[in-house]
């Protein structure tokens, strides 16, 4: 175990190279390059043996992992905003193909305008793809969630592909200290990648073959979301694998933050997390009952433990991101959606930090402010309000 | 892996669309409408017709004649328009 | 072992779904038994997509990857690469087998990276002239004067006047290490260059004339003769691009393009001065040929 200061940046290149990944194709993207440049520097030392893919574009690079994956090879990628997007074919292509691949996703903003800073459009609007998603916090994060990302993808009850977001700047350009574990003990807890149905000349298979409306085709889509429902009940052992290896505690799809007693909770997603947990000590001080949720995982989307979570608040502000354009922020809607039917609080959504805007702890005192305000009128004032826009 | 034979329910299936049944059980001769048949007399032995056939329905027997396989044949006529020696004709199916 | 010239054993079953008179099967045939057991397939979306058959049934007997229409040199490289890091590499062939749009129009740009790359593939555009599996749309290699569904016959002409793109000379421009035009009527010629691609350190690229008697209405007999009025025409000529020299396998030219335009439907509207166009074009391209060949090897 070493501790070294980096960035999220470098944190993700790490646990690719803890996790020994095999095949590398990428192709570079601000704010991703430093990944990317990172794995290239390990690959030319010798440190990671692995092939190196100098692609030609994003959607390449998706396609030459794919089929790296089934040919037998762990792989691994990185991208952000235009690159995830130009993906896009190919995330619902790895996942019908059950490709266990692991990539991180520099969370940026869409152009036009340009934009390279931080926000979730890019991952929310990937839903419907098939891919595990997380959202991290810290660099350590990162890193520790790509090894475990291994191991739950690769699992024969999973053979899911997953995407681990790290928010642009706040996360891959800023320093924080990070453990980096043995070796050794990775490779301990992450057995040798075996793939299911690998491409094999002694037993020769054609893998993602045509099937008629009469055939099987809802059949194998169904057991892509058998798998998914098994994706959160295997995260938390795997966690449970982690903390025991290398004394590091993850908290499953959700991270609770004072919640107990608290009147209202905010949920949230990425780094600025950071930022509303800083919000909540100054206003507990002042005791005032505040907490907040931070949402680590958006597919499978964690409805129990919502559900759960929730179900003495009396009322939700959700932080959105990102934006669903004609309608509200997409974790405000799927919240929304895991609550119906049930006695559901006052809920509000609020669309924060778009393009990398700063989040500030006066932006979110402003948000549990607001709060307050609809819990006492009992009313919803606005029910999507954007924050901080220049009127 | 097993061969993915009388699928009947969603637990037969493997997890991802991975097909390793011979497509022999596609009798795809039903779609033929002229049948070839080799004139033995005229038939040199030299496999052109073998060679040519993109049904893969052409076998060549002991003594190199050219057996053609109805199961498959699709009719398509490239083995008789090839022949050197015209040996094989194209009958309409059902005459 | 060989019977007519070419290998015996076989690695597509029958079964399969192509048309009858299928040129692309036959491009497949031949280059199965060539590169034989130890083979693995990339194929894109296009009429070898669904050729195999339907889950799960495959007229393939060597492991098949299908892929996204433009990502077959990108997965061909996956594949290969995952060969090296696991040191299969060696004694297994990698292939990439896409149609003219797959390869010339949506997958240009995967093609161009993966040569660039130098991986060790061979990349196999078998070329029916238009987007034959979504029934006959135009693409970037149907040859002039041909009507396609996109380029429908009208009261204003309609039908394509421009000509194909040259994929030999833009893989060429990739100091490709080896590249060849094939025609399965040239069937030991097409051997002969099968094995030449599975022998050679980096890529290979494979241009095969692929007959379609659907598309290109015509009587599915005539696939083969077709081929050779191509080649003798000197509308598919074939040669070869080996590090750095040309090299013209077959050099009598001796018929005219109105023979090989004639037999087709595609091109039953065009007049004798537009077939004259043609002619006067296909023989500037084999004059351009000869220079090419005989410039190389000085």
């Amino acid at each position: 175990m070493v501790k070294k200061i980096m960035t999220g940046n470098i944190a993700a290149a790490w646990g690719a190279r803890l996790s020994r990944a095999e095949v590398i194709a990428a192709y570079p993207i601000t704010p991703q390059t430093i990944i990317v440049e990172k794995l290239a520097q390990f690959v030319s030392d010798g440190e990671l043996k692995a092939e190196y893919l100098h692609v030609e574009s994003e959607h390449s690079a998706m396609a030459a992992c794919i089929a790296a994956s089934q040919t037998g090879a762990r792989t691994f990628t990185a991208t952000s905003s235009q690159g995830l997007v130009l993906m896009h074919e190919l995330l619902h292509w790895a996942s019908g193909a059950r490709a266990p691949i692991v990539m991180a996703n520099v969370n940026r903003a869409l152009a036009p305008p340009w934009s390279v800073w931080v926000e979730h459009t890019d991952m929310m609007s990937q839903r419907d793809t098939g891919w595990i998603q997380f959202y991290a916090e810290s660099n350590q994060e990162v890193l520790d969630t790509t090894i475990m990302c291994y191991k739950l993808c690769e699992d024969k009850d999973i053979q899911l592909p997953a995407m681990i977001g790290l928010d642009a700047f706040y996360l891959s350009h800023t320093s924080e200290i990070v453990d980096i574990p043995d070796q050794e003990k990775v490779d301990k807890f992450l057995p040798k990648f075996e793939p299911a149905y690998p491409l094999d000349v002694e037993n020769p298979l054609s893998i993602g073959s045509l099937s008629m409306p009469h055939q099987w085709y809802p059949e194998f889509r169904y057991k892509i979301q058998e798998a998914m429902e098994r994706v959160i009940p295997k995260l938390n052992k795997i966690e449970e694998e982690f903390y025991k290896e290398f004394g590091r505690k993850y908290t499953g799809p959700l991270e609770l933050y004072n919640t107990e007693d608290a009147e209202v909770v905010l949920i949230i997603s990425g780094a600025a997390t950071g930022t509303v947990k800083e919000t909540v000590d100054i206003l507990r001080k002042k005791g005032i009952k505040v907490g907040v949720i931070r949402l680590r995982m958006f597919r499978p989307f964690p409805s129990d433990y919502l559900v759960k979570a929730l179900s003495k608040i009396s009322f939700i502000g959700v932080i959105d991101r990102s934006f669903s354009f004609g309608h509200e922020g997409a974790i405000y809607s799927e919240i929304k959606a895991s609550l119906y039917g049930l006695n559901a609080p006052l809920i509000k959504n609020f669309i924060v930090g778009m393009g990398g805007r700063d989040i500030t702890t006066d932006t979110i005192t402003k948000i549990y402010e607001n709060c307050f305000s609809c819990l006492k009128n009992n009313k919803i004032d606005i029910p999507v309000e954007w924050i901080d826009i220049k009127v | 892996m097993k061969r993915l034979e009388k699928l009947v329910s969603i637990k037969d299936l493997p997890e991802a669309p991975v097909s390793n049944v011979p497509s022999l059980n596609q009798k795809t001769g039903t779609w033929r409408v002229f049948r070839p048949i080799v004139d033995k007399e005229k038939c040199i032995k030299c496999s052109i017709c073998w060679r040519c056939c993109p049904d893969i329905s052409i076998e060549i027997d002991n003594e190199g004649f050219p057996i053609i396989n109805y199961d498959y044949c699709k009719g398509c006529g490239i083995c008789a328009h090839e022949c050197p020696k015209t040996a094989i004709s194209m009958d309409r199916e059902g005459k | 072992m060989k019977r007519a010239g070419i290998p015996t054993e076989e690695f597509i079953y029958s079964g399969h779904t192509a048309c009858p008179g299928c040129g692309a099967l036959l491009v497949a045939r031949y280059l199965l038994k060539v590169l034989g057991k130890n083979t693995i397939m990339n194929i894109p979306a296009c009429c070898f997509a669904a050729i195999p058959g339907t889950f799960p049934d495959t007229c393939l007997g060597i492991p098949l990857l299908y892929n996204a229409f433009e990502t077959t040199a990108a997965t061909a490289s996956g594949v290969e690469a995952a060969l090296k890091i696991k040191g299969k590499k060696e004694k297994i062939n990698v292939v990439g087998f896409a149609g003219d749009g797959g390869t010339a129009d949506i997958g240009i740009q995967a093609l161009s990276g993966a040569i660039e790359r130098g991986h060790e593939i061979i990349y196999v555009c078998y070329d029916n002239e238009a987007y034959m599996n979504t029934g006959m749309q135009t693409s970037s290699l149907t040859p002039k004067g041909a009507t396609t569904t996109t380029n429908p016959l009208g009261k204003k002409g309609g039908w394509r006047t421009r000509n194909k793109k040259n994929m030999m000379d833009i893989v060429a421009a990739h100091d490709i290490p080896y590249a060849a035009t094939v025609n399965p009527s040239y069937p030991m010629d097409f051997v002969k260059k099968i094995e030449k691609a599975k022998n050679t350190k980096g890529t290979s690229y494979i241009h095969a004339y692929s007959v379609c008697p659907t598309g290109w209405r015509y009587q599915p007999e005539l696939g083969l003769e077709l081929g050779r009025l191509a080649t003798e025409t000197g509308l598919f000529p074939l040669y070869e691009f080996e590090n750095g020299r040309y090299i013209i396998n077959y050099k009598k030219k001796t018929k005219e393009v109105l023979e090989y335009y004639k037999l087709q439907g595609r091109f039953r509207h065009l007049s004798e001065d537009f077939i004259k166009e043609v002619q006067e074009y296909i023989d500037k391209e084999w004059q351009k040929l000869l220079v090419k060949e005989e410039c190389s090897n000085r």
